[in-house]
């Protein structure tokens, strides 16, 4: 990617990101979001040798559920946020493989 | 009726409850006072994004008629409670304060949600807030800039600027707020008010739209201490449907106020008191640790040495986090959908261009990018190592301590606008009250104190995991022997 | 020169639970449109996912069964890529840490003929993860519809190492996977139903060669020839262009069978740009499997497959044929069994079951996977025939024909030869005059006879079968005839 460690590839993040951006927008997230990946250039010198990563604030384990069914939406309540529908279903526009 | 409305909409909770019990009101001339109160006052406020009037007198006289059988829920059954736009309620918007769900009504209810209604609850407004709960300031809503109501021209804090500033107006007695990097608590002290920050787990976020996982946790605003300890017993507990959701005994909080008393030993831990801190704020702090000392508690210096790598451990996570969890806003199956669209891709791009305001994309591109190929060690595993980092400077900190105090914020309210521009110094207002979330503590914001200029100061209590009884004790102390809790904005 | 392919299969399985991988809405196959969904399945705002803990123990079982490491502690984490069919628009899936590491499936390689078991070779297995199915995306004209019924299903992903040669290999090797996963009942395994989905990664390779080739990842093999068709098409395919010097023009990619044309077509790989963004799903916690659940879960294995097979063959000295219809299906197998415990003349039930049963079953439209379901006779009942047989109360022949009576009605043979009056003639007198009247009127097979051609007898007993509708006994036809031919 590019050279300066400094700068985001906006393009290739934003098509990741399923975001359409404008050129002007582009042109300050690349400046800003480069201000703010200098401001975290303080954890590069950190020395994390042994350190376990943390994903969760209190590590429990095997929240588990037994297998048994309960009462889901309706079709109706399923899509009534939905805009684009027919015979129950969700429509999109053509996926192009 | 305009006094009887006067004298109720600053009443605490507490107070309501009492009235209610006595039969002195009713649910139904109090929903109506605040209903009144939000009518006369939001034009300028603009806490509320939407509110149902007639639904609200309707869980009101329903309460009523349970208390006329002696049969009441709990004892904020008929009080209203106000919650923020990213919560979860079968029947209303859920806005998130975005264009993306603009439109989407909630076929569900949160837990939050099912445990206030099981508590006879009067289910009032819905707050605004940064779209998203992505901002510090409430500036970032897609659909209106929520004032503080002591100063209009300046923010209310944020994200759950809505909450803060329509308790702080009173326009509810009761609010509920979420808080990932501050947002409970930065407001609540930039407003006046109380605001807490549960231990992540005590509330299940089952039906709160997600910002960052592991961090998001949802708590109570209110004018007092004991407010928050009543409206906490009833939103606590355990939720089989959130895989984080603590299991624990919840105890009566209310009561553990009056019975848990120190001495305390009480951690000032150096880092918050540098760099950047507001002379007037700092002094407002020092005053309160000074309270303390005079109560006999030992006030003790810690260090919390990895703190200035919070804020960049908490973006890196916080982006990530959102990045992925904001995907399901697609424009497919409940989301604003864009008109212009040849095919599937399109719907995604555009939908998410159309809904999303500039904020809410800056950080999904971060958040993104940390993720990328590439780019993950270096980034979010880095931060993950490091928060394990921060969070172990906490703990070596309450090895001898019970509580730590820290301002809340380093400076007061600031006029909107001020910060927008900048998004990292918009970053650093949340630079006291982010390691919190990144350790998964519980930490509330009271009022100790006002500015020159008569903007509110509020004082960070930080507390052990879980034991938020404590905390609340400590905090108690505090409120009953100062009166700032009594101070109102005049609007 | 010679190429040889190289190929490993990635298998999707959907487990049988009753309720999804991270949220309890019902899981059902044929349902009406979006009727088994909830908030987690449709990702509203504010939807969390929980664990199916029968889904982690089945997934554990299959580990098991096919010889894997079972990880102490495995985690969750969230491929992120947007596709309508994901409603979340990441897929709750495991990357550094799957339930299950390494194991093997046995398979047999194809022998020289049907009648001889062939070699066996053990085929490794790199991983089997557990994750959650996306929904459904039916397409029309111009636009799709989704439904997500599927969505949110308990998938189990098995990775093979590239360590099959062949199509028919590869054949082979997910014949031998689903019929353990059909023994551990984990699955229904139904191709036609997305049950059980497989994509193949193909290269080819100068002979000998030890790197592997440019590889290339087949999906949309839908049914089991679909595997086999697919896979034989693409290594065509790359062999063709690597013998016309064009072996670099074979580019890693991702290609679709084409069932009806019969080709594998590139699909335009711009929209797969694979970054996943992989990271541990900070809302699920981490699993745990103890010593004692692999303990429990272990011992309550089922005989795997081939060592039932090899065990039919020596306990019950069965040849290799019968054994290949019968082991290939638990539930088959184990009637068997049963019924040889009530009466123990194994080969003539395996018969009974691999020839009629099996012949009854299909002709009466059965499910062929499980062809014993709704199956009215009873392995008992199925040995009550054989025994009648070995007693001389019923022939064979009339055996096959109580036996379509018995799976029509379900009744009892006994009772079956007693109403139709079909039990074996042993009145002596009445079959020396049938004999003596059979033998009049066939001299030809008569005089052969008498020539020494012991055949011949053959043609008379046959007569004498057709006259008695069957019912003789046929070592009395064959005493008389002799006798009265001395
Ligand atoms: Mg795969
Ligand atoms: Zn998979």
């Amino acid at each position: 990617m590019a050279e300066d460690k400094n700068s985001i590839d906006i393009d290739y993040v934003a098509n990741l990101a399923r975001i359409d951006l404008s050129q002007e927008e582009k042109d300050r997230f690349q400046k800003q979001l480069g201000d703010v990946l200098v401001y975290f250039e303080k954890l590069s010198a950190v020395d994390v040798e042994g350190v376990e990563p943390m994903a969760h604030p209190f590590p429990v384990y095997n929240v588990l559920e037994e297998d048994v069914v309960e009462e889901g939406f309706t079709a109706e309540e399923a899509l009534m946020n939905a805009k684009h529908q027919r015979n129950n279903q969700v429509i999109v526009p053509k996926v192009v493989e | 009726m305009t006094t009887m409305t006067e004298h109720l909409f600053y009443k605490t909770a507490t107070e309501l409850s009492a009235l209610l019990e006595k039969k002195e009101i009713t649910s139904v001339e109090l929903t109506k006072a605040f209903i009144e109160r939000t009518k006369a006052t939001d034009d300028s406020v603009k806490a509320f994004l939407s509110y149902d009037e007639a639904d609200a007198l309707a869980q009101a006289e329903a309460s009523d008629k349970r208390r006329a059988e002696g049969k009441p829920l709990s004892a904020l059954d008929g009080v209203p409670v106000s919650l923020k736009d990213n919560m979860a309620v079968t029947g209303q918007p859920h806005t998130c304060a975005s264009k993306i769900l603009e439109h989407y009504v909630s076929p569900y209810d949160a837990h939050i949600t099912e445990q206030l209604k099981k508590a006879g609850v009067v289910l009032w407004g819905r707050l605004n807030l940064d779209e998203f709960a992505m901002g510090s300031s409430t500036e970032n809503s897609a659909f209106q800039t929520t004032a503080n109501p002591w100063d209009l021209e300046r923010i209310p804090g944020g994200s759950s600027g809505g909450s803060a500033a329509s308790l702080a107006a009173g326009q509810t007695p009761l609010s509920l707020g979420s808080d990932t990097g501050g947002s409970i608590r930065q407001p609540a002290s930039l407003c006046g008010i109380v605001g807490m920050k549960p231990t992540y787990g005590l509330i299940s976020r089952y039906g709160l739209a997600a910002f960052a996982s592991s961090l998001d946790q949802i708590g109570p605003f209110a004018h007092t201490i004991k407010d928050v300890a009543l409206l906490l017993g009833i939103i606590a507990g355990h939720d089989r449907r959130d895989s984080t959701s603590y299991k624990t005994e919840i105890p009566n909080y209310v009561e553990a106020l009056e019975s848990k008393k120190g001495p305390w030993t009480i951690g000032v831990p150096k880092e918050y008191f540098g760099e950047g801190l507001d002379p007037e704020v700092k002094a407002s702090v020092e005053k309160a640790i000074a309270f303390y000392k005079d109560q006999g508690c030992t006030i003790k210096e810690v260090s919390i040495p990895k703190l200035d790598l919070a804020l960049p451990t908490y973006y890196i996570i916080a982006t990530a986090e959102a990045s992925s969890n904001l995907a399901r806003y697609d424009g497919i199956r409940y989301t604003h959908r864009s008109e212009d669209t040849k095919n599937a891709i399109d719907v995604y791009f555009k939908s998410r261009e159309e809904g999303f305001s500039e904020e809410v994309k800056r950080r999904i591109i971060l958040g993104t990018y940390v993720l990328s190929s590439g780019y993950y060690d270096a980034y979010y595993l880095k931060a993950q190592k490091v928060r394990t980092l921060i969070r172990e400077d906490f703990m070596k900190a309450f090895e001898s301590c019970d509580v730590l105090i820290t301002p809340t914020t380093p400076t007061t309210a600031f006029k909107r606008g001020e910060k927008s521009a900048d998004p990292l110094q918009m970053y650093l207002s949340d630079i006291y009250t982010i390691s919190v979330n990144l350790s998964g503590l519980p930490g509330l914001s009271l009022p100790c104190g006002y500015s020159s200029e008569g903007l509110p100061i509020g004082l960070q209590l930080i507390g052990k995991p879980y034991e938020e009884a404590e905390l609340l004790s400590i905090a108690h102390a505090f409120e009953s022997a100062h009166d700032y809790s009594a101070k109102h904005p005049e609007l | 020169m010679e190429y040889e392919a190289v190929i490993g299969l990635e298998v999707h399985v959907q487990l049988k639970t009753q309720s999804k991988m991270f949220t309890r809405a019902r899981c059902a196959y044929g349902e009406a449109p979006n009727t088994l969904t909830n908030p987690v399945v449709m990702a509203l705002p504010g939807a969390l996912p929980v664990m199916n803990k029968e889904a982690i123990r089945k997934t554990v079982q299959v580990g098991l069964m096919l010889g894997c490491e079972i990880a102490q502690s495995c985690k969750w984490d969230r491929k992120n890529y947007f596709y309508p069919d994901s409603p979340k628009n990441y897929q709750i899936s495991q990357y550094d840490q799957p339930i299950c590491d390494g194991g093997f499936v046995e398979i047999e390689m194809p022998g020289p003929s049907r009648n001889v078991m062939g070699e066996h070779r053990k085929v490794k297995l790199t991983r089997i993860h557990l994750e959650e199915d996306v929904g459904k995306l039916t397409h029309y004209d111009g636009e799709s519809l989704v439904d997500y019924n599927r969505a949110g299903r308990p998938l189990i992903e098995i990775v093979s190492e590239p360590d099959l040669f062949s199509a028919d290999e590869a054949f082979a090797y997910l014949t031998s996977l689903r019929t353990h996963l059909l023994y551990l009942g984990v699955s229904d395994c139904d191709m036609e139903k997305g049950q059980l989905r497989c994509d193949a990664n193909i290269s080819v390779r100068p002979k000998g060669q030890k790197e592997l080739g440019v590889k290339v990842e087949i999906k949309n093999l839908n049914s089991i020839s679909g595997v086999r068709n697919g896979i034989t098409y693409e290594i065509k395919r790359q062999i063709a262009l690597c013998q016309k010097g064009e072996g670099a023009s074979i580019v890693q990619e991702t290609r679709s069978w084409d069932a009806d044309k019969g080709i594998t077509f590139s699909m335009r790989s711009k929209e797969m740009a694979h970054d996943y963004r992989y990271f541990p799903d900070p809302d699920l916690m981490p699993v745990r499997v103890s010593e004692e659940i692999k303990k429990t879960l272990a011992d309550a294995l089922p005989e795997r497959p081939f060592a039932k097979q090899e065990r039919f063959m020596k306990e019950y000295n069965l040849p290799y044929t019968i054994t290949s219809v019968l082991c290939p299906d638990k539930a088959l197998s184990d009637y068997f069994e049963s019924a040889v415990k009530a009466h123990n003349n194994p080969k003539a039930i395996a018969n009974f079951i691999a020839n009629d049963l099996l012949r009854e079953l299909s002709n009466a439209g059965c499910d062929m996977a499980h062809p014993l379901e709704g199956c009215k006779i009873q392995p008992e009942a199925l040995a009550e025939l054989a025994k009648l047989v070995d007693e001389g109360m019923i022939s064979k022949q009339i055996a096959q024909d109580v036996l379509v009576i018995m799976f029509e009605t379900g009744d009892a043979p006994e009772k079956i030869v007693e109403e139709k009056g079909l039990k074996q003639s042993s009145d002596t007198g009445e079959l020396e005059s049938i004999c003596s009247e059979v033998i009049a009127n066939n001299p030809k097979p008569v005089q052969e006879f008498k020539d020494g051609k012991d055949t011949a007898i053959n043609a008379l007993k046959g007569q004498v079968m057709k006259a008695t509708k069957g019912k003789a006994n046929p070592k009395m036809v064959d005493d008389i005839l002799r006798k009265l031919l001395s």
